[in-house]
């Protein structure tokens, strides 16, 4: 149980980015009475409200929004539908009996909730956590510091700026800095191929004319107090040059911001390194759920939502019913070494997930792969997916879930990759 | 700003002025100006603590293995009484998890009894020898390997940006004008007068003494002195996210052999965990960057002494420069004709003796220069008593008490989530005696963007709080000394 004793609310939820604000919406939607959202930022909606060009809401609104415009929907939607959002309130732990410690500008308070769902998000490795040597001047940003500092604030940025990464934020990133009027130098990422949807890479190439490096790491940041270059290596050739900037934003690469899910003591998921969860969201503390790219970093906003929608679902069938449906359950589902990470990592017979489906996370680029989904020598599902791309999902359905002897060994997820030519 | 205009060329001298407002320029400030001294503390760089003294390993040091009868031994033994009670007068975050040096092979473990005979040398007397059992029982999360240890239950981890900031603070409430951005470039020697000439115009002094750290044996030059030279010795640190506290408990401390001095696992007082430092001597006076080989270097190292620790991430890497010079002990030296003293080639452990260095140089100047100060008023009857900003773990944080958000919402609201830093602290900051004047400076105050997410959340937030004017200030002066002169 999360809380023993009376409780202020039915669900409390943690995070009121996409994820959360779907996940509140369908509880109040399912008749959940008591729905509560803390949300650490002054402003409700999460990361989409730092992203000032279009491309949200296609799966789960089934409309074409700017980031803000998408945020400002789901609080606007979240709280018509009867849930309390509560800006500036931050949990900053848990209680001995499973609630949460809440700091906001009204005080200091406990609160206990029936049922928990984290909602935490992701964020954008660093440069230091990179561990990229160098020199620490100014100018080293990551994508959420640079939309915040360009589009909220409208501070100078800098003029001539690298980009690490070439994944859907690495764009994004692209199009802020040519909004705050820098130059955009280059783009340059240590795989072989960018990992972006093919007409952003082909419009930032074209259009914007921003060269793309692949093959290619940063080794050193040189400059201070302001940054003067950026040393790159080639990797296959371990050439060495300076590019001079004064700017370098190291995109992608997310973690979630797992936190309070490590202080809690769930049992962490190593390739996601957010909370194991099975298909319907529990994690292996029962009342704890877990949602949103805080379990599958990262998916769109659109994908974050549809989780928590689905998280959603799951929450208020265990309200309705704790006995039949609550602890996480199903034996785990394993991963070759073709993939990153699988969600959810239990095979749990009850199923809310995004879209219905299984998502995989592939390590490199291939063209296609074989897959079977197998539990000892028997085949639950086989079939192939198209067009892998590292850090994009590789989806499967979910049928097989019914089909798993909940008494079984582990499931395996097995892979043949055809790799491109 | 917050405190004095520096005085014009023709004013009245100082009676002292003090070159470097490191820990140890700012101790000795701070002394001086509590003593009844006119002194002007002047800094190249643009805040307090700003070159060596903030990129250290923070281990505040019994000084146990020291080299006994050496003046750093002394000083770094009475040091630590000073420091430990001042840290705890005036709010610096400290904390005595105790040391364990580890060895890891025969050699080192031949080595623990040897480094037990200095430690009682140097009038260290509670050092004990462990077993590996009760060492892995201790530290459960040590890599394999381990032989055994020397437990030092007294060595203690210490914030030094606010023991550099408090004593700042202190020198300035006690009159002592600070002047930042201006570096020393010359100096004459008068009659009665010495000139400094800096990058911010003259200064007019009886007394100079020599704190300048990096640039120490520089200024010994200037007043026409050899005898030192310095060399930068660069350290580089990894810092581990908060995570990663619960895996180490101890100061864990490598024993120093003939093959080099190894890294150390320390926690910090701000909850996280820290690996290092390297050791490499540099010509250039000014390479804090950190490099390839020296990140390898403790990654190998941090495997070897805590595989769970590299599988946290890293919050910081950093470099710092030590002052060291070519002798083995602290260059601090008295010089009547030029009304002048020197502390120079104060290695890392000039943290924990600043304090003692202070109290040296101020008899010193007394009883060698002439100056005469009036006796170190006693704790209670100090009509300041500095009260610095709790940035550490070990006690209450303004996020989390109640009674504080009650009075001043502020408090309630964080800004900096990985650190839990509110707006309230950083209003705080920006008022103090001596405000930061760049984000590196509000976060060495508040911890503001030093957290996992390095301002992914909330840099251009502190940063728009750090350029723009405080709403509040104007709104509601506040009762402070020196508000007006904001």
């Amino acid at each position: 149980m999360t809380s023993t004793g009376p409780v202020d609310t039915d669900v409390a939820i943690i995070g009121a980015g996409p994820a959360g604000l779907a996940a509140a919406i369908a509880l109040r939607r399912a008749g959940v009475a008591r729905v509560t959202v803390l949300e650490r930022e002054a402003v409700a909606g999460g990361i989409p409200r730092h992203c000032h060009h279009a491309g949200y809401g296609i799966r789960d609104l089934h409309r074409f929004m700017t980031g803000p415009r998408y945020a400002q929907s789901y609080v606007a939607r979240a709280t018509a539908a009867g849930a309390q959002v509560l800006t500036s309130t931050m949990v900053t732990g848990w209680t001995a009996d499973g609630g949460v410690h809440l700091t906001s500008p009204a005080g200091r308070r406990d609160l206990h909730a029936s049922a928990v769902l984290l909602a935490t998000g992701a964020r954008e490795r660093p440069r230091t956590a990179r561990m990229v040597p160098g020199d620490r001047g100014a100018g080293v940003f990551t994508t959420g510091q640079l939309q915040q500092a360009a589009y909220l604030f409208g501070q100078s940025v800098g003029t001539r700026a690298l980009v690490v990464g070439a994944e859907h934020v690495s764009y994004s990133a692209v199009m802020t800095l040519r909004h705050a009027g820098v130059d955009v130098i280059g783009m340059l990422t240590d795989r072989p191929h960018h990992h972006s949807y093919a007409a952003f890479a082909l419009a930032t190439r074209i259009a914007l004319r921003v060269p793309l490096r692949t093959g290619t790491r940063v080794v050193e940041v040189q400059g201070r107090p302001r940054v003067t270059g950026v040393v790159v290596e080639d990797i296959a050739t371990g050439h060495r040059r300076t590019i001079a900037c004064d700017t370098v934003v190291f995109t992608g690469d997310w973690i979630p911001d797992h936190e309070l899910a490590r202080a809690r003591g769930l049992t962490m998921d190593p390739g996601t390194r957010g909370p194991a969860v099975d298909a319907g969201a529990a994690t292996d503390i029962d009342g704890l759920f877990a949602t949103g790219n805080l379990c599958h970093p990262v998916e769109t906003a659109d994908v974050a939502a549809l989780s928590g929608r689905a998280a959603g679902h799951s929450i208020a069938r265990w309200l309705a019913d704790r006995h039949r449906a609550g602890r996480q359950s199903g034996v785990p589902i394993e991963i070759d070494e073709s993939f990153e990470w699988v969600h959810p990592q239990r095979a749990s017979t009850l199923v809310d997930l995004p879209r219905n489906k299984i998502i995989l996370r592939p390590r490199v680029f291939a063209s296609a792969a074989s897959i079977r989904v197998m539990q000892e020598d028997r085949c639950l599902w086989s079939g192939r997916v198209r067009h892998l791309v590292p850090t994009r999902p590789a989806l499967i359905p979910t049928g097989w879930l019914a089909r798993v002897d909940p008494a079984g060994k582990p499931v395996r997820i097995e892979s043949a990759l055809r790799t491109h030519d | 700003m917050t405190f004095a205009d520096p005085p014009a060329h023709d004013a009245e001298p100082y009676d002292v002025a003090v070159i470097g407002a490191g820990v140890v320029g700012c101790a000795v400030a701070r002394e001086l100006s509590i003593r009844g001294a006119r002194a002007v503390l002047i800094e190249a760089r643009n805040d307090v603590g700003d070159a060596t003294s903030k990129a250290n390993t923070a281990i505040l040091h019994t000084g146990f293995d020291a080299k006994p009868g050496t003046l750093e031994s002394r000083l770094v033994a009475r040091g630590y009484t000073l420091l430990s009670e001042y840290a705890v007068r005036a709010g610096i975050p400290v904390e005595v998890p105790g040391a364990l040096l580890i060895a890891w092979d025969q050699e080192q473990l031949d080595e623990l009894p040897v480094l037990a005979a200095r430690a009682e040398a140097n009038g260290y007397h509670r050092t004990r020898p462990i077993g590996a059992d009760e060492l892995y029982a201790r530290e459960p999360h040590l890599g394999p390997g381990a032989l055994g240890a020397l437990e030092v239950p007294d060595e203690g981890i210490i914030c030094p940006w606010t023991t550099s900031l408090a004593f700042a603070t202190e020198a300035v409430r006690h009159g002592a004008v600070l002047r930042l951005d201006s570096p020393v470039t010359a100096v004459t020697v008068g009659d009665n007068v010495t000139v400094v000439e800096t990058a911010t115009g003259p200064v007019a002094t009886r007394i100079v003494i020599n704190a300048a750290g990096l640039g120490s044996d520089l200024v010994h030059a200037m007043f026409g002195l050899d005898g030192f030279t310095i060399t930068p010795r660069r350290g580089e640190l990894i810092v581990f996210d908060k995570l990663a506290r619960p895996l180490v408990s101890h100061v864990l401390l490598p024993v120093p052999t003939k093959m080099g001095k190894g890294v150390l696992v320390a926690p910090t007082v701000y909850g996280n965990v820290m690996l290092g430092p390297t050791s490499e001597n540099l010509d250039d006076r000014t390479a804090t960057g950190s490099s390839e080989d020296g990140l390898a270097f403790l990654q190998h190292h941090g495997r070897r002494i805590m595989p769970d620790l590299l599988a946290e991430e890293a919050t910081t890497i950093y470099a710092g420069l030590r002052a060291a010079s070519e002798h083995d002990d602290y260059q601090i030296g008295v010089y009547p004709q030029l009304r002048y003293a020197c502390a120079g080639g104060i290695r890392s452990t000039g943290l924990t003796s600043s304090l003692a260095i202070a109290e040296y140089l101020a008899e010193a100047i007394t009883d060698v220069l002439g100056l005469p100060l009036k006796p170190m008023a006693h704790p209670e009857a100090d009509p300041h008593p500095p009260h610095m900003p709790n940035i550490g773990e070990a006690t209450v944080r303004p996020y989390a008490d109640a009674a504080r958000i009650a009075a001043n919402p502020e408090y309630g609201e964080i800004v900096c989530f990985c650190e839990r830093t509110t707006l309230g602290e950083i209003r705080d900051a920006m008022r103090s005696d001596v405000p930061p004047r760049t984000v590196e400076g509000l976060r060495r105050r508040t911890r503001a963007t030093m957290g996992r997410c390095q301002g992914f959340f909330c840099g251009a937030t502190i940063r728009q709080l750090l350029d723009a004017p405080d709403p509040s200030t104007a709104a509601a002066p506040t009762t402070r000394h020196n508000e007006g002169a904001k």
